[in-house]
């Protein structure tokens, strides 16, 4: 108790300090009483009293330093005395707290990325159990794609939850968006298909209401309702208590609402969140075939994670599913698989990663870059430092004779120090508040510059004791960076030097040699600096613009989706037709568009071609499709090497045409010119190849993402579609400000809406 | 300077003052070193200053508890009693008094 009490006296001083005066004056006013009553004169009794009692000061100083913390006391005098010599020098303080909190400010937001990214365990129950399957290198999938992740198809996720003894059980998860509008203009919202016992796994007990375990993962679905996440509630319900038994539309389908999952719970991808969770049957509801992909074995679609049994480490579990691989293989082979691919299928293995800070996208595209920036950002602290340092050794300067007299009354050098330190101090933790304040703008900011509007991006940014650690350790660091060295120069002049008003020509040049010092290296930093800002920008503007292939500046793309209507395909072509056209007469366009599959969107479709002919390589290849309308080429801007664009003769009268890419040209057909040659796709077993002329050559454009590299892709004509896509792309380069183009758009849709 | 023979054996003063207050109840700083100069026929003498500090010691020990109070003469004083701990303190101290005494004395008679 005692040292708390000396902690806490620290604060009243001041009425301590009187109290005791009072105690000891009353010692002496009795004395003096004493000595006068046995007959002194009151003077001469005053001075006895005195010599009785000793040195008064020392005494009281001893008394005072019983009842209060020394040190603390010290500090709290520096502090104030800090604080006053920092009023007496506003612009100094001032440059120093902003520099500082730019610093600690940009560190700390990028950490605070990091952290929310990378370092954040799951909101879930004992995260560190939970592990994901992942493929081994070399891995070999053919069929169609939709997922962010590592996907697998619901026959394998069957079949190693069969098999497998690591886990006490593997969930599984497909992301989807859903459209939740009855029609007309969409409004969306971030889906998940989830295994019925993916919330158990997770041991995410809902905050209303029930999980789906009493659902079962199979086709029958007629009782599925829907979990929504906490935000999405509070968004679209308004936090109602009484939501459970409404119904939510999605994709044009109505779901009860069965449960509300907790506030923190996001999903298990950090970055991303769901709005609403649907049994994985529900996708079997929303097909258009009445199939759905659970029955497909070549549509990869989900994500696997497992909770490790006790005494399971991810090592051992790796090792055990990798065992397990070929019977889940063996079991799961695709129907439409060819000999050759079954044989290459088969030979896949399967491996265990650790998923207890979950599974993102993100963390793969922007882990590395994250730290790369706080490394840099972290020069920019240093510089800072380094720039206060020098203001500090001019400061310091200044302030040679002040520090001398001090020095002759008495003051030690550790006093010194530590009061030039406690300035220090205080503009690293006023920098340190600011910056952190600071920090939640930026981070806010960076969040914003990677979320688009296709592709949300969603961090919890809230600030906890790792990103305060983070920033208060940064505050103390750049106070000794900066603080200590000129400090401990300040005072390390003889007083008697200082006092005769020239410097000590030793310590001058000394000195000197210390700012000169700060100086080069803060323009090597600086330097450092410069040079990666040019690199950055320099690989910025290429990401941005000429390694794309394509320039979507200025593009308008609408997604025309026919689900809800419930077209018929032929129905589709002309509706497609129409809105197309409309958008062609619209003032300011000046060229319009369609495809099928828009780049870096998350949907892709590969199938193996051959080339035909006694030409180009013998052996087939993997290759990405697309299919597109006559204009596509020339709105993206992709230029046309070679050859011609489709146009409206390439219809299903027509001979089979395909245009191709530079990749496509050199795996396919080594190079040479393959406009007029002839390529077959193999078809899923069982069905008739398809031969395709080539009739284009295009400049190769990224698709999965700027940093992916170019593949081989051949685009077919929408028309020449076998069956028309329940959904397509109008892309229309326009003059003129988006949105008016946009508000035309619309218009144009809700006329032609059938 | 020479230090006066009789001042307070350093560390007994903490003996003398908690047995004082044993004896007599509260009383004020003042009043404490007279009582220890007067009972011990101004044998030993406390340096009246240094007393303070003792006290203010003592009190965050929780030996003492203090109060402010009104003396005989109407001047506010603070007045110190012995706690509950302090007397177990004065167990303890008066057991290595005389632990001090014996050993010194047997020192004195024997070598």
């Amino acid at each position: 108790m005692s040292w708390f009490a000396r902690i806490v006296n620290v604060l009243r001083a001041g009425k301590l300090g009187q109290e005791l005066d009072e105690e000891l004056n009353f010692h002496l006013a009795e004395r003096v009483d004493e000595l006068v009553a046995g007959g002194m004169a009151r003077d001469e009794a005053r001075l006895e009293a005195l010599r009785r009692f000793g040195n008064v000061t020392v005494h009281k100083e001893r008394t005072r330093d019983v009842n209060v913390e020394r040190i603390l006391d010290l500090a709290v005098s520096d502090l104030r005395y800090a604080i006053r010599q920092l009023r007496l020098a506003p612009g100094f303080a001032a440059v120093a707290v902003l520099s500082l909190a730019l610093g600690i400010g940009a560190n700390t937001a990028i950490f605070q990325l990091i952290d929310a990214l990378r370092l954040r365990s799951l909101p879930v129950q004992d995260p560190w159990e939970l592990a994901a399957i992942d493929t081994a290198p070399d891995f070999y999938t053919s069929g169609n794609y939709r997922s962010r992740n590592r996907a697998f198809t619901y026959a394998q996720f069957e079949q190693l939850r069969m098999h497998q003894q690591a886990f006490s059980d593997v969930l599984a998860f497909g992301d989807i968006r859903f459209n939740l509008s009855r029609g007309g203009e969409a409004r969306f919202a971030e889906g998940l298909f989830v295994s019925a016992n993916y919330f158990k796994v997770l041991g995410v007990m809902p905050l209303l209401g029930r999980d789906f375990a009493a659902t079962n993962d199979d086709r029958d679905c007629r009782d599925a309702g829907a979990i929504l996440s906490y935000s999405f509630w509070q968004r679209e319900f308004g936090g109602d208590g009484a939501v459970l038994g409404r119904t939510i539309q999605l994709n044009g389908q109505s779901f009860p609402v069965i449960g509300v999952a907790p506030k923190e719970f996001f999903g298990l991808e950090p970055g991303r969140r769901f709005d609403v969770a649907v049994p994985l049957c529900v996708d079997t509801l929303m097909a258009d075939d009445g199939r759905g992909r659970m029955d497909i074995r070549h549509a990869w679609w989900l994500t696997l994670v497992g909770r490790l049994k006790p005494g399971w480490s991810v090592e051992r579990a790796s090792a055990h599913i990798t065992q397990l691989s070929e019977v889940i293989f063996r079991e799961t082979v695709p129907e439409v698989y060819r000999p050759d691919d079954v044989k290459a299928y088969l030979a896949n293995k399967l491996r265990v990663v650790a998923a207890g800070t979950g599974i993102s996208s993100l963390r793969r595209q922007y882990e590395n870059p994250l730290w790369m920036l706080l490394v840099t950002t972290a020069l920019v602290l240093l510089i800072a430092c380094a720039n206060l340092a020098n203001l500090l050794l001019a400061r310091a300067s200044a302030r040679e004779r002040e520090i001398a007299i001090r020095q002759s009354l008495g003051a030690s050098r550790t006093r010194l120090v530590s009061q030039l330190l406690s300035e220090s101090f205080l503009l690293a933790a006023l920098g340190g508040v600011l910056g952190a304040l600071l920090a939640q703008l930026l981070s806010r900011a960076l969040v914003a510059f990677l979320d688009s509007g296709s592709d949300p991006v969603f961090l919890n940014l809230d600030v906890n004791w790792r990103v305060f650690g983070f920033a208060s350790v940064l505050s103390l660091l750049t106070c000794l960076l900066f603080g200590l060295t000129p400090a401990i120069r300040a005072t390390g002049i003889a007083p008697a030097n200082a006092m005769r008003g020239g410097r000590g020509t030793t310590t001058n040049a000394e000195r000197n040699g210390l700012r000169r010092m700060l100086v080069v290296s803060q323009i090597a930093l600086s330097l450092v600096l410069l040079v990666s800002a040019l690199l950055f920008g320099r690989s910025l503007r290429n990401l941005l613009t000429a390694e794309a292939g394509l320039n979507a500046d200025g593009v308008l793309l609408t997604r025309i989706d026919t689900t809800l209507p419930k077209l018929q395909p032929e129905r589709r072509r002309q509706v497609f037709q129409q809105i197309e056209e409309r958008t062609r007469s619209l003032p300011g366009a000046v060229s319009v568009g369609s495809a099928w599959l828009t780049p870096f969107g998350n949907s892709s479709w590969n199938q193996n071609v051959r080339a035909e002919g006694g030409v180009g390589t013998s052996a087939k290849k993997l290759v990405w499709m697309n299919l597109v309308g006559p204009g596509y080429f020339d709105t993206m801007q992709i230029s046309l090497l070679a050859g011609r664009d489709f146009d409206s003769h390439d219809d299903r009268s027509a001979p089979k045409v395909a245009i191709v890419n530079e990749a496509f040209a050199k795996e396919v057909f080594n190079g040479e010119n393959p406009v007029g040659r002839t390529f077959r796709a193999e078809e899923y077993a069982g069905k008739q190849d398809s031969l395709f002329q080539i009739v284009g050559l295009v400049r190769n454009t990224k698709y999965f993402g700027l940093r992916d590299e170019f593949r081989p892709f051949a685009y077919f004509p929408l028309n020449q579609a076998e069956e028309m896509p329940a959904a397509i792309t109008i892309a229309a380069r326009t003059h003129g400000p988006v949105n008016d183009v946009m508000a035309v758009v619309r218009r144009a849709v809700a006329e032609i809406n059938p | 300077m020479s230090k006066p023979k009789n001042d307070v054996l350093q560390g007994t003063l903490t003996l003398l003052v908690l047995r004082v207050l044993h004896a007599r109840g509260p009383m004020h700083g003042y009043a404490i070193c007279n009582h220890i100069q007067s009972v011990s026929s101004d044998l030993l003498r406390v340096e009246e200053g240094s007393l303070y500090p003792a006290l203010h010691r003592m009190e965050q020990e929780g030996w003492l508890a203090s109060s402010s109070g009104v003396t005989e003469k109407g001047r506010k004083a603070k007045f110190y009693s012995i706690t509950k701990s302090g007397l177990l303190q004065l167990e303890a101290e008066k057991e290595s008094w005389s632990r001090l005494i014996r050993g010194v004395s047997r020192v004195l008679r024997y070598s």
